[in-house]
């Protein structure tokens, strides 16, 4: 294949005819292909692969590589006395402080809010994708339709109706008084931003489901039940592993949000329910302390990290 | 589907049963807000009559009007550069082999995995040093505002637009390129031609989602952002953390429109490339790449 050496710049006005001008790929240049020339070649292709992505890269490197980096310093560093961070006297302080007792029970709390909306995403989001991959084609496509429009919702406001909801005036609160009980409290403690977090995220759990329940061949189910599998059997042995990619980018996508949530907790949780995205936010915006915000993104990103790999590892064993 | 692989009886009534209260939970909460924006009363709770005397005030409000063009500015601005600049990344990730592409392949995942908490901290910071540092050397005295808000919006918007495009991309078969170039279609002819037309639905496809990401993003917005340059959904949110109103009630409702509207044009696109016999690169095949391995 003769590749030529013209820039990726675009001559202007294009027609579908090539340029009346010198030619561009001569028809001997596409004879005898020496591995030289092979090797210019790619060569080419190569400066030109990177000619076009430059752009993002820069731009990539520029607003998130180096601000992760700024981070990474910025944990070290230290305050003055008016609470300006001050790029010296470099410490582990920041650190130590992780593991105080009030940033491990936020800690503690958040992982294990991120555990139970992700558990609980899971079992209610596997049937439901099971459910809708299984119908005919006309009907799945309209079911998805009505997954993805919440989906593409704003999150802010699905998180605030909720909180409308909840409300000591909400629909809830005035059903549970007309029949005599008490308002409701729910709205500012644990559970309420567990069904906030549940609500806002799981579509990320439906959506993967949903795709690797599609894409299975279901000739190897089949293959199960003539084999004497009761449904069971065939799903426990042959649906369930084939779904695993699913469920793994499932977890992934719903626990990493969850854990480092902010909008969530601070429209529904109350003082004492502070998450470690809520948390992060305070050491920015009220406590001015960067050291120590930048020390906590950290280790939440760490984390992330960490159970990322090991559910990656513990998918592809049963897979 | 066929008989046998499938739970029957029971079982399926319990899946259809599960499914519809599902979609009770995800509906019925949306449907809520909206019916009680158009509620003349003061009081949130309370039902007197429907009116559309909220959507009234929410017009005559300053400051909702401005956070909403603020808004509207920032999403054009961003959209534009992130889909061109995700594309291209996108056409570079997928179709050439060159020295960094492993690495630049793991940068541009980066910002969908990472938590925007921490993005948002990142930026925050990496904008105060950068303006430190313009500011000693060069003297130029910059602020926080709808730039800083713009350039972070392309940040996250790059990555998503890629992911989308590139699902496309690896769907289409390069011998069309190949042909285009058999038959003297210099470079930039063949893309025009053949590639961007093939490709088309997956780049509206990546702009839609761009224009979502950035017209609903508050926590990012909220770190880069200067006084006087609030978006609707930072307005919305301090709003919010200090009481549920009508008022929200009804920009609520505008914003939530808003976003269904673009739902429906995404969906429009898809159902357009399907009538010429291609398969949109959708938002679903976005999580499909998510879920390859």
């Amino acid at each position: 294949m003769a590749v030529s050496e013209i820039p990726p710049t675009p001559p202007p006005g294009s027609s579908p005819l090539p340029p009346p001008g010198p030619p561009i790929s001569k028809p001997e240049t596409a004879a005898p292909v020496t591995p030289e020339l092979e090797k210019a070649s790619r060569r080419a292709e190569a400066r030109r692969g990177l000619f076009i992505a430059l752009p993002s890269f820069v731009y990539l490197v520029l607003l998130f590589v180096v601000p992760l980096l700024l981070v990474f310093v910025y944990s070290f560093a230290t305050r003055d006395a008016t609470g300006q961070t001050v790029l010296e006297g470099w410490n582990l302080d920041s650190y130590r402080r992780l593991f105080s007792a009030e940033v491990l029970e936020i800690f503690v709390r958040s992982f294990l809010l991120a555990t139970v909306t992700t558990a609980i995403c899971l079992a209610l989001a596997y049937p439901f994708a099971f459910y809708i991959a299984t119908r005919g084609p006309r009907m799945r496509n309209i079911l998805l339709v009505l997954v993805m429009i919440p989906f593409w919702s704003n999150f802010l406001v699905r998180t605030y109706a909720w909180r409308v909801i909840l409300g000591s005036e909400g629909p809830l609160s005035q059903i549970s008084q007309a029949l005599g009980g008490e308002p409701f409290r729910l709205l500012f403690t644990n559970v309420a931003v567990l069904i906030g977090l549940v609500y806002g995220f799981m579509p990320f759990m439906v959506l993967p489901l949903y795709a690797a329940l599609e894409r299975m061949d279901w000739r190897l189910v089949e293959a199960a039940r003539d084999l004497y599998a009761d449904g069971w059997t065939a799903f426990r042995k042959v649906t369930l592993p084939l779904s695993m990619p699913g469920v793994v980018a499932g977890s992934i996508l719903v626990f990493i949000p969850s854990l480092g949530a902010y909008v969530t907790p601070a429209l529904l949780g109350g003082a004492r329910t502070v998450l470690m995205g809520d948390y992060i936010v305070s050491q920015f915006l009220a406590a001015r302390n960067w050291p120590f915000g930048s020390a906590l993104s950290f280790a939440v990103m760490f984390v992330m990290l960490v159970a990322t790999i090991f559910y990656f590892r513990a998918g592809a064993k049963t897979l | 589907m066929n008989e046998g692989t499938t739970p029957g009886g029971l079982a399926h009534r319990l899946l259809g049963l599960n499914a519809w209260l599902l979609f009770l939970f995800f509906y019925a909460p949306i449907v809520l807000l909206i019916v009680f924006s158009f509620n003349d009363n003061n009081n949130v709770g309370i039902w007197t009559e429907a009116s559309f005397r909220w959507y009234g005030e929410m017009f005559q409000d300053d400051r909702v009007m401005g956070a909403l063009r603020n808004s509207l500015v920032v999403a054009l601005f961003a959209t534009i550069v992130s889909t061109v600049l995700g594309t291209m990344l996108a056409i570079a990730l997928e179709r050439y082999r060159f020295r960094g592409r492993g690495t630049l392949d793991g940068i541009a995942y980066l910002p969908i995995i990472i938590p925007d908490v921490t993005m948002a901290v990142m930026l925050l910071i990496f904008f105060f040093q950068a303006f430190g540092i313009l500011d000693d050397l060069l003297g130029i005295h910059l602020t926080s505002g709808l730039m800083t808000i713009t350039l972070a919006h392309i940040a996250f918007c790059i990555s998503f637009v890629a992911v989308v495009v590139r699902a496309r991309l690896s769907q289409l078969d390069s011998s069309l390129e190949e042909a285009a170039a058999d038959l003297y279609a210099n470079r930039w002819q063949a893309f025009r031609k053949v590639t961007l037309p093939l490709i088309a639905p997956g780049v509206a496809g990546g702009a839609l989602l761009a224009l979502t990401l950035s017209l609903d993003d508050v926590v990012v917005t909220q770190f880069v952002s200067g006084a006087g340059s609030t978006t609707l959904p930072v307005y919305v949110f301090g709003l919010v953390r200090r009481g549920v109103t009508p008022l929200i009630n009804a920009v609520s409702t505008v914003m939530l429109v808003a976003s269904m509207v673009l739902v429906a044009i995404s969906l429009g696109f898809q159902r357009g490339a399907e009538a010429r016999g291609q398969r949109l690169a959708d938002p679903e095949a976005l999580l499909e790449e998510f879920s390859t391995d």
